[in-house]
C-alpha cells in the first residue's frame, strides 16, 4: 500500500487553471473521497496520477518516491478506472482481463486465476464469453473496476466509479470499494456525495483547482456541525414547490436548498434565524407544510457550504 | 515483453474485425485475375460494341502485360486498404478512450504504436505473399515461366511501398484528432509524392521508384539506382519515430 502526497500541482489548459497549486495528502490504506463541483479539477488530478496527462509543475509522491514523471514502474502499482471506461468491443471480458494481466506480466496460471476471481467479483461470470460491444453501461463499469484490480494495485484511482450503475449495482460496488481499504489506498472521485459519505474515511474537497479542505470524514462532519433544516410538505403543495425553492434559496440565513420528493433539505447559517425566515415566508405566501425539523448536516451540506455551490 | 502482448492483440483485432480477411481476399483476387485480365484483353475487346475494329491493333499479350496489370492492381488496392485500415488506428483509440485504459498500465507508448504498425505490416505481407503466389501460378499457366527471384523481389518492393503509406497514415493518425483528417492528409501526401515523382530526374528518389524498379527487374533490365528504396525506408523510420515522439507527450 502506498500513501500519496500531491504538492503544489499546477495544470493549465489554455487560459484555464485546471489545477492551481493543489496539495493533498492521502494516507496509506485510506479510502479518500475526492469531491468538487464540475470542472473543479478532480478528473485532471486523477489523469495526472495515472500518467495520462502531465502537470505543468508540482510533485507527486507515492510513498517516499517522487513520481512526477510517471513511468511504467509506477504504473505497475496503479489501478485506474476512468469516468467512462472504454473497451475493445470485439473482445470478451475474459479476453480483455487476460490482456490486461499480460500487460502486468502475470504468469499464465496466476492470470487465469485472477481473471476468474474478478469475473466472479464483478458479476460478469455469465457474460465472460460475450462480446463487450453488447454490454450495458453498468456491465462496462463493473468490467472497468475488474480491470483496475487486475494487478492487486497498491493505489486505486476511481473516477466516478458508480455513476453509471443501478441502485443494486451501486450497492455492490460500494461494498467492494469499502472492502478494498485493507488491500490498497483508494482515491475515488464522485459527485454522489452520499456514496462518498458511505465508503470514504477521508474527504478532500476541491474547487477551481485548489484544495478547500481535507479531513477525516467524521472530523469534517463535526467541524461543520451546523445543523440543517428539513421541511416535509403535503402532497397538495407540489405545484408550489419550484417557486418556493427559489424563494428559500434567497433567504439570508439559508446557504443551500435541495429537493427530494416532497422534502426540502436546507443548509443553514443559523438554525434559529433560518427557522423564523422559513416560517415567515410560508405564512406570507400561504404555503403549508407537514413538518419542519432540525437535522444533522450531511456531507452534501458541508460540500455546498464550502464550495458555495448554491450561494 | 509488452510489445509482443500488444502485437498479439493488434493482430487478433485485425482477424476479428475482418481487416485481415478483406486484405487477403481483395489482394489475392487481384493477384489471380491480373494475369487472366491481361490474357483476355483482346477477347474482351471483341465483346465491346465497336471493339472489333481494335482487335488487330492490340498486340498479343505477354508476361510483361500480366506483370504490369498485377503491379497496378495490387498497388492501387493495397495502398487504398492500407490507408483505410490505418487512418483510425490511433485517433479512434484516443477518441474512444481505449488508449487511456491501456496506457495507464505499464504499456510503453512506443510498444503500443509499433505493435499497430507491425501488425498491419504482417497483414499486408501475408496478403501480398499469397497474392504473389496466386499471380505467379496463373501467369505461369497462361504465359509461361518467370524469374522467381525477380518475382520475389517485386513483391518485396510492393510490400515496402504499402508500408510507406501505412507509416505515413499512422503518423497522421497520431497527429490529428479524427480519422478523416488522417486519411485526407495521407491521400494528399500520395498525390503530392505522385506529382513530385513525375518531375524529370526526381522520381527515382521517391517511393514510386520502387514500382518502376520492380517493373524494370521483371522486364529483365538491371536496376542501378536504389535511392528510392533507401528513401522509402527512411520515410518509414522517420514517420514512426515522429509518431512516437509526439504520442509519448500527448495527453489522453
Amino acid at each position: 500500500m502506498n500513501s500519496v502526497k500531491i504538492e503544489d500541482l499546477r495544470k493549465k489548459y489554455g487560459n484555464v487553471n485546471a489545477l492551481d497549486g493543489l496539495n493533498i495528502q492521502v494516507d496509506s490504506g485510506s479510502v479518500f473521497g475526492f469531491l468538487g463541483p464540475n470542472g473543479a479539477g478532480k478528473t485532471t488530478t486523477l489523469r495526472i496520477l495515472a500518467g495520462l496527462a502531465q502537470a505543468d509543475s508540482g510533485s507527486i509522491f507515492f510513498g517516499s518516491e517522487n513520481t512526477s514523471k510517471s513511468g511504467t514502474d509506477q504504473k505497475a502499482r496503479l489501478g485506474y478506472l476512468p469516468e467512462e471506461p472504454a473497451f475493445y468491443g470485439w473482445m470478451s471480458p475474459r479476453e480483455y482481463l487476460d490482456y490486461v494481466g499480460k500487460i502486468f506480466k502475470l504468469e499464465a496460471k496466476e492470470r487465469q486465476l485472477r481473471v476468474d476471481q474478478l469475473l466472479e467479483k464483478s458479476g460478469l461470470k455469465e457474460a465472460a464469453k460475450r462480446r463487450i460491444a453488447g454490454f450495458s453501461r453498468g456491465m462496462r463499469q463493473r468490467l472497468g473496476i475488474a480491470q483496475a484490480l487486475m494487478n492487486h494495485p497498491s493505489l486505486l484511482l476511481l473516477d466516478e466509479p458508480v455513476s453509471a450503475l443501478d441502485p443494486a449495482g451501486r450497492k455492490e460496488v460500494l461494498e467492494m470499494i469499502e472492502g478494498l481499504s485493507s488491500e490498497c489506498t483508494v482515491i475515488m472521485s464522485s459527485h454522489i456525495l452520499a456514496d462518498v459519505e458511505r465508503v470514504c474515511d477521508t474527504v478532500g474537497i476541491i474547487n477551481k483547482g485548489k484544495l478547500i479542505t481535507q479531513a477525516k470524514k467524521q472530523d469534517l462532519l463535526d467541524r461543520y456541525a451546523i445543523p440543517a433544516l428539513e421541511i416535509t410538505t403535503s402532497n397538495g403543495s407540489a405545484s408550489l414547490m419550484p417557486e418556493w425553492k427559489l424563494r428559500l434559496e434567497k433567504l439570508p440565513a439559508i446557504t443551500g436548498v435541495t429537493v427530494e420528493g416532497y422534502r426540502f433539505h436546507l443548509a443553514v447559517k443559523d438554525v434559529h434565524t433560518s427557522q423564523q425566515e422559513v416560517m415567515q415566508d410560508a405564512l406570507h405566501h400561504n404555503v403549508t407544510f407537514e413538518k419542519l425539523e432540525v437535522v444533522k448536516p450531511s456531507l452534501e451540506d458541508i460540500f455546498m457550504q464550502l464550495t458555495g455551490s448554491l450561494k | 515483453m509488452n510489445f509482443i502482448t500488444a502485437f498479439n492483440k493488434e493482430f487478433l483485432e485485425q482477424r476479428r474485425t475482418r481487416k485481415f480477411l478483406i486484405a487477403l481476399v481483395v489482394l489475392v483476387l487481384f493477384g489471380m485475375t491480373s494475369p487472366l485480365m491481361a490474357k483476355m484483353t483482346p477477347q474482351i475487346m471483341t465483346m465491346v460494341p465497336g471493339g472489333e475494329a481494335f482487335v488487330g491493333m492490340i498486340p498479343e499479350p505477354t508476361i510483361n502485360d500480366a506483370v504490369a496489370q498485377y503491379i497496378k492492381n495490387i498497388i492501387q488496392f493495397g495502398v487504398l486498404l492500407a490507408l483505410v485500415f490505418t487512418m483510425g488506428s490511433i485517433t479512434i483509440e484516443k477518441d474512444k478512450g481505449t488508449a487511456a485504459m491501456i496506457l495507464s498500465k505499464p504499456m510503453p507508448r512506443g510498444s503500443f504504436l509499433l505493435a499497430k504498425f507491425t501488425s498491419l505490416a504482417l497483414t499486408f505481407i501475408i496478403a501480398v505473399v499469397i497474392a504473389g503466389v496466386a499471380a505467379y501460378y496463373y501467369t505461369y499457366f497462361l504465359f509461361g515461366q518467370m524469374n522467381i527471384l525477380n518475382w520475389i523481389t517485386l513483391n518485396g518492393l510492393i510490400v515496402l511501398y504499402i508500408l510507406v503509406y501505412i507509416a505515413i497514415t499512422l503518423l497522421y493518425s497520431t497527429l490529428t484528432r479524427t480519422q478523416y483528417v488522417a486519411i485526407g492528409l495521407s491521400f494528399g501526401t500520395l498525390i503530392f509524392l505522385g506529382i513530385l515523382g513525375s518531375l524529370p530526374g526526381f522520381g527515382i528518389n521517391l517511393p514510386d521508384a520502387l514500382i518502376s524498379n520492380a517493373s524494370l527487374l521483371m522486364s529483365g533490365y538491371p536496376v542501378t539506382n536504389w535511392t528510392g528504396l533507401w528513401v522509402s525506408l527512411g520515410i518509414i523510420v522517420v514517420s514512426i519515430t515522429t509518431a512516437w515522439l509526439v504520442f509519448r507527450k500527448q495527453e489522453l
